[in-house]
């Protein structure tokens, strides 16, 4: 009880150290909301005609059948891209990219992943990351990226036909696509573990601190 | 629907019962109510499902999908040429897609059919077969999308619609080609005046060399390869040139109206 009271008291003496700023919460949450109105609605669009030998259950997709799935991936994606541009812009220019997510040195990943299998990965100053972290939030900015622009090469493979051929034509950039998702829904798997493991993180970002 | 069943008096035959109800409604009402019958919101609702999917959701929905039609108009290059593949790229079997099986595809006589012309042009003049084959025709081999995700390439061979629509005389001013179709519960679908002038969009009357067959469309269909499948309208049997937004088989069951590729 004592060392939790100190603790506690250790916090209250540094309340002004804001771990993550205001635009970078609701961006991030705004990025959650579309994200999940887009993979749940892509999955039922997905069912239409499916890639692979399986569809996605009924309970888990968004808008009743293909033309609602389409209505609200249509909807969402400008949700998606104008949060996540505003959010590369902001990010490149205040400079957060580069102090947060940069340099990733392989040695670091490396000891960092160890350590974090082992169950000694620190989490002492949640203003920095570690290489694990660096790489995944970096990773899942390109994934980002990626998944809106092949989405946009289905969406127009005629008048973005060079976005649709740089994807390796139409069919490829739909499992570009999918791929991205699954990837996506694998970071957002162990995002959220991960968050609740450590929930002054989860705090960190709905209060800031 | 199940519910109105049981309020039915019993010993009426209900089909008609209903038929004649729909008759007696105005045109607009009586489009909604069977456009309302299969929407977003109706379908969730038989399956009993989430609050998201409620009547303001869908009304949400509709406005985003104009504006996104606006934003396709905008995107639309009428010069950008939807890419052409080698004969060898022709995806064998094309498949059949519509809303019934290929059983119940319209079977056209191809003597006893006509295009109608109606609308916004100088000459309403009905169109024969043979006359229109007599019109210079040109081949494109181009992708096929479909609005549920799947691709195929063919063939099509037939006149290119904008030097039909300057032959009769069409207003090009006019917001939109409407054409209707033989389908057996209907079809039809707009195309905006820019996609309809677009140098690919085609009167299709052979597909892969041959006389259109059945499946895809005979005698007639509109290839248009910057839209979407279902604004390729097969077993086209009028055409309208417009001003007014006179929706669509898929287009008023909330598959956006653009759908431009």
């Amino acid at each position: 009880m004592s060392s939790l009271a100190a603790a506690e008291d250790v916090t209250q003496q540094e309340p002004a150290k804001v771990i993550q700023p205001a635009w970078v919460r609701a961006m991030h949450w705004t990025n959650a909301v579309a994200m999940i109105v887009m993979i749940m609605s892509g999955w039922q669009i997905y069912n239409a005609s499916p890639l692979f030998g399986f569809t996605f259950p009924r309970s888990i997709t968004l808008g009743g059948w293909l033309a609602g799935g389409l209505l609200w991936h249509f909807a969402a994606m400008w949700l998606l891209m104008v949060n996540g541009l505003v959010y590369l812009i902001t990010g490149f220019a205040t400079g957060r990219f580069r102090r947060k997510l940069f340099p990733i040195t392989p040695t670091g990943v490396i000891s960092d992943v160890k350590a974090a299998l082992t169950f000694r990965l620190a989490h002492d100053d949640l203003s920095k990351y570690n290489y694990v972290q660096k790489l995944l939030y970096a990773g899942i900015i390109v994934v980002g990226i990626v998944i809106v622009l092949s989405g946009l090469s289905i969406w127009k493979p005629v008048q973005l036909q060079w976005l649709t051929a740089l994807f390796g034509g139409y069919d490829t950039a739909r499992y570009v696509h999918f791929i991205c998702m699954a990837s996506i829904v694998a970071f957002l798997v162990i995002h959220v573990v991960l968050a609740l493991l450590v929930p002054k993180s989860l705090r960190a970002m709905i209060i800031g601190r | 629907m199940g519910r109105m069943r049981k309020l039915l008096i019993p010993g009426v035959d209900k089909k008609l019962l209903v038929k004649d109800a729909l008759k007696v409604m105005p045109d607009l009402t009586r489009r909604r109510f069977i456009s309302g019958g299969v929407s977003l919101g109706a379908l969730t609702l038989l399956t009993g499902c989430d609050v998201v999917d409620s009547d303001s959701a869908d009304q949400f929905l509709t406005q985003v999908s104009k504006f996104n039609d606006a934003v396709q108009a905008w995107i639309f290059n009428p010069d950008t040429l939807a890419p052409t593949y080698p004969e060898s790229m022709i995806t064998k079997p094309f498949p059949f897609n519509a809303y019934y099986d290929l059983d119940d595809a319209p079977e056209i006589e191809g003597k006893d059919w006509k295009l109608d012309v109606r609308g916004l042009v100088d000459n309403k003049k009905s169109w024969t077969l043979d006359e229109l084959y007599k019109l210079p025709q040109v081949k494109q081999v181009t992708r096929h999308i479909c609005v549920e995700g799947w691709s195929a390439i063919g063939s099509w061979t037939g006149t290119p619609l904008r030097d039909f629509l300057k032959l009769i005389g069409a207003d090009t001013k006019a917001k939109y080609v409407w054409f209707q179709c033989a389908d057996k519960d209907g079809y039809n679908s707009p195309l905006d005046m820019r996609s309809a002038l677009h140098p690919q969009t085609q009167m299709t009357f052979k597909f892969a060399d041959e006389i259109l067959p059945r499946a895809y469309g005979y005698p007639m269909k509109i290839r248009v390869p910057t839209k979407l499948g279902f604004k390729n309208p097969k077993y086209v049997v009028s055409m309208e040139v417009t001003n007014d937004y006179k929706g669509g088989y898929w287009e008023d069951q909330g598959y956006n109206s653009f759908s431009g590729s």
